[in-house]
């Protein structure tokens, strides 16, 4: 990876409705107690808006260790919502023989309004953790 | 090191295989180091592992748990320790216990520690919450 990801934005992904019958899955799968949208719900949609960035740039999924995760919300998630989410890198940097990709993802709602700011950092090659 | 937030009590969450083939399908990370021990083992994984987001989901029903589901306004860690759930009938618990809480202005901030065994697995766990 060069220095030239840095700042693009990627292609956005989406628009993705947030169900209930989705919701009540995820909600199972983490323990989450009882009503409402769990608040790492949006890495269904992240983790689209990550592969199409890691094909993008040609790198290897095998090669890839997700190193940090971190969400901001302005709302909660609610049934209902449509999102969108735009990835952009933020920072690039290498460490041991690894790429360290620090990611931006801003995910929007149908009208456009921020949702959740998604930052995540993927590590990529310098063989295995 | 401090010691649990008093009336917090650490929330302990068991996990086998199958809660491992669980959330894949429910969050569609179908990586098979989650899954399959032959993929695991040729990545120098010491198994097969727990998906950090699901460790960190697990941090996020933790903090509902403690604050009657208060609104999340972030939420976050760094991943920096394997789950390694073996594939027995047992599985391995990952307890996530409050170190410290802050308030300000509406806000309340909750510091964690999240281990696995005698392992911590997250880097400085962190959520603020709306209370």
């Amino acid at each position: 990876m060069d220095a030239s990801v840095v700042d693009r934005a990627f292609a956005p992904v989406g628009p993705y409705v947030v169900s209930a019958a989705k919701v009540a899955e995820f909600a199972a799968a983490t323990r989450w107690p009882g009503e409402g949208v769990p608040p790492t719900f949006p890495i269904l949609l992240l983790n689209d808006a990550m592969l199409a960035f890691l094909a993008d740039v040609g790198a290897s999924l095998e090669r890839i260790v997700h190193g940090e995760q971190r969400f901001a919300y302005r709302r909660p998630l609610a049934v209902g919502d449509e999102l969108t989410a735009t990835l952009r890198v933020a920072s690039l940097r290498t460490l041991g023989g690894a790429d360290v990709v620090g990611t931006v993802s801003t995910i929007t709602d149908a009208a456009g309004e921020v949702v959740c700011e998604a930052k995540a950092t993927l590590v990529h090659g310098g063989g295995a953790a | 090191m401090s010691g649990p937030v008093e009336g917090l009590e650490p929330q302990r969450f068991t996990l086998t295989r199958a809660d491992l083939v669980r959330y894949a399908g429910a969050s569609g990370d179908l990586n098979p180091i989650h899954w399959s021990d032959r993929v695991a083992g040729a990545v120098g994984l010491p198994g097969v592992i727990a998906h950090g987001m699901l460790t960190l989901g697990l941090v996020g029903s933790a903090v509902a748990t403690w604050t009657g589901r208060a609104e999340v306004v972030e939420l976050g860690a760094k991943f920096t320790a394997p789950v390694v759930v073996p594939d027995d009938d047992e599985g391995v618990v990952v307890e996530v216990a409050a170190t410290k809480v802050t308030r300000d202005n509406g806000l309340m901030t909750i510091a964690m520690e999240v281990r696995c065994g005698d392992a911590k697995v997250l880097g400085m766990p962190k959520a603020v919450v709306r209370a």
